[in-house]
């Protein structure tokens, strides 16, 4: 069999697991709108219009008008790109910080260990909106806060996820062989810890990045998050609040774009889980 | 068991002490000058010294340090800037009405996730298993201050079953206090029962394949005895862990919860503080807040020697 075969195999295997085929499709678009954002909305996000607001959805306006007459559609649009990219760059934080503590500390046992488990039960007591309020109430309220906030808060448990799967991996024999034919810790870890716990370590990213993007709703929500006139599902939600009982549309559709990006990567993540877990692999 | 548990508290103690530090760091050193940061751009001269040497400014680092950890041990956590009381009674005053939302709502959450984990483990594989776990899949992506807009909706503006919000504090009694925290525990317990029902399924499912489960099932024990009496008994560790970490992000969903229903609890408190620069404040709330992730989080360690008395040996 050769490789394109073999590819094409585990991608129809892969897709025929209904988890992973819905939060594939549904991150995809989420994605796609996101792009279109840049170059194409309904209306401009800027745009006021006092005398169309709170006008409930239309055909002019498919999911209505808020209280400046922006519309609602539009707004989502945009503020799906804030939400992917505070997510994002949050899971780039935890991971590029997270992971190599965590397999230094599997490499290295002992005191850097215990230390470095101590360190992440440190960043454990503090949830990202405790990080978020320090940090805002001494640098005032924005996005880059936000990452930061989401950021730290993702370290220890990319550094849990690196370091116990690492654990697990030394005593294998493979390990053993790398080891007696002279290679250095780093290097077996580099070459044979770090790829055979790529998998893991994908599934987690996919589920911090939901909880990213609930966590910067909850900012935005409560003004820790990025600040006007970037449209943010948060924010929205937030200013939806005084209109509720006038305008409930205001509040229903960036709350339903947070439910269906964040369940959308859940079912990813559950799906990548049980499409990469090595004993569906060993048939290949 | 005592050198486990020693171990716990010596732990939770040196991370308490590691976030003083954190915490003291963030509020006091980075921002350069607090006293400065706190009276703004258009402050003369005069009153930011005059505020210096009220807050100590002008004294060395640590003294500084000793001197506001000193304080927190007895219960002191400074003044409030804007509001002219001592810290510790604003904090006292506003917990009274975070404090009884959060342990409502994990007792919520706890009640509902643990029997919905139970059947959906027992049922595994059938039609209500997979619709229990569908609608549980859905909870988990859905954000509290959110799910609180839509009860606000359904019961406070179209029912006017309750409140929308406020609170008219317990001096007014227990129950009109309680009703005004019917919803905001439900919107904060729902999303973490959805998140604990699939653990707690899922941690039943992987006890239930062990060899002693298969063992109390030949000696004649009934599926629902071996389900409640083994398999529950042993799955409770993960979950309990679960409910540990999910204390932490019950006690941040009240901070926002609170502005949802414009309860004046911990969460409002701290958010006036940013807003007025009263970082005294904003520093008291904080190590209050993490003091009580820490504890919870040791008294969560300290219960699996109770659960689990294969640890009560180990140290």
């Amino acid at each position: 069999m050769n490789t394109s075969t073999i590819w094409r195999e585990n991608i129809a295997k892969a897709l025929s697991n209904r988890s992973f085929a819905i939060g594939l499709i549904i991150t995809g678009l989420l994605a796609l709108i996101a792009a279109l954002s840049f170059v194409w909305t309904p209306y401009a996000v800027g745009t006021f219009d006092i005398v169309g607001k709170l006008k409930p959805p239309s055909a002019a306006h498919w999911l209505g008008t808020d209280h400046f007459g922006r519309d609602i559609l539009s707004m989502i649009m945009v503020g799906s790109r804030n939400s992917i990219a505070v997510a994002f760059v949050s899971v780039v934080i935890g991971a590029g910080v997270g992971i190599p503590l965590g397999l230094w500390a599997a490499a290295r046992a002992g005191v850097i260990d215990e230390v470095l488990m101590r360190f992440n039960d440190l960043i454990f007591a503090f949830p990202a909106l405790l990080s978020a309020v320090m940090i805002t109430a001494v640098f005032g309220p924005g996005a880059v806060n936000a990452i930061i906030a989401i950021g730290i808060f993702n370290i220890p448990v990319f550094a849990r996820v690196a370091r116990g799967a690492a654990l697990s991996l030394w005593p294998r024999e493979y390990i053993l062989a790398a080891r007696a034919s002279g290679k250095g810790a780093a290097r077996i870890t580099v070459e044979h810890i770090l790829p055979n716990m790529a998998n893991l370590l994908v599934v987690q990213a996919t589920m911090q990045f939901s909880l990213g993007i609930l966590a910067e709703a909850g900012l935005s929500y409560v003004g820790l998050g990025s600040q006007p006139p970037m449209p943010s599902w948060g924010r929205m939600l937030f200013e939806a609040q005084t209109m509720i009982s006038i305008a409930p549309h205001m509040a229903l559709f960036p709350g339903l774009a947070i439910v269906t990006t964040v369940l959308g990567l859940n079912l990813l993540g559950d799906g990548l889980r049980d499409v990469l877990d090595p004993k569906l692999w060993r048939e290949r | 068991m005592l050198s486990y548990a020693s171990k716990r508290v010596l732990i939770g103690f040196l991370t308490l002490l590691a976030a003083s530090v954190v915490v003291f760091a963030v509020l006091e050193v980075v921002p350069g000058d607090p006293a400065r940061l706190m009276l703004g751009m258009n402050a003369t001269e005069d009153a930011v010294r005059t505020l210096q040497e009220q807050m100590g400014l002008n004294q060395p680092l640590i003294t500084r340090y000793l001197s506001w950890l000193g304080g927190l041990l007895s219960g002191d956590l400074g003044r409030s800037y804007t509001y002219s009381v001592p810290v510790i009674d604003l904090i006292t005053e506003r917990v009274a009405v975070s404090l009884p939302l959060a342990l409502i709502s994990l007792a919520l959450s706890t009640l509902i996730a643990i029997p919905v984990g139970l059947f959906s483990a027992a049922r595994r594989g059938s039609l209500s298993d997979t619709a229990t776990m569908g609608v549980a899949q859905v909870g988990v992506a859905i954000p509290n201050f959110w799910f609180a807009l839509l009860l606000v909706y359904v019961f406070a503006v179209t029912l006017r079953l309750v409140p929308a919000g406020g609170f008219p504090g317990w001096h007014a009694g227990l129950w009109p206090g309680l009703k005004s925290l019917i919803l905001p525990s439900i919107a904060l317990a729902l999303p973490q029962a959805a998140i604990l029902a699939r653990i707690t399924r899922s941690a039943l499912l992987d006890v239930l394949g062990e060899d002693y489960i298969r063992t109390a099932r030949a000696k004649g024990l009934s599926r629902r005895k071996v389900l409640y009496r083994h398999a529950l008994r042993n799955a409770l560790i993960p979950v309990l862990t679960i409910l540990g970490l999910q204390f932490a992000f019950l006690l941040a969903g009240t901070i926002i919860i609170e502005n949802v229903f414009y309860l004046p609890g911990l969460g409002r408190l701290v958010f006036q503080a940013i807003t007025q620069r009263d970082l005294i404040v904003v520093e008291g709330v904080v190590m209050v807040l993490v003091a009580t992730v820490i504890l919870v989080n040791l008294l969560v360690d300290l219960s699996y020697a109770v659960v689990d008395p294969r640890l009560r040996s180990r140290a």
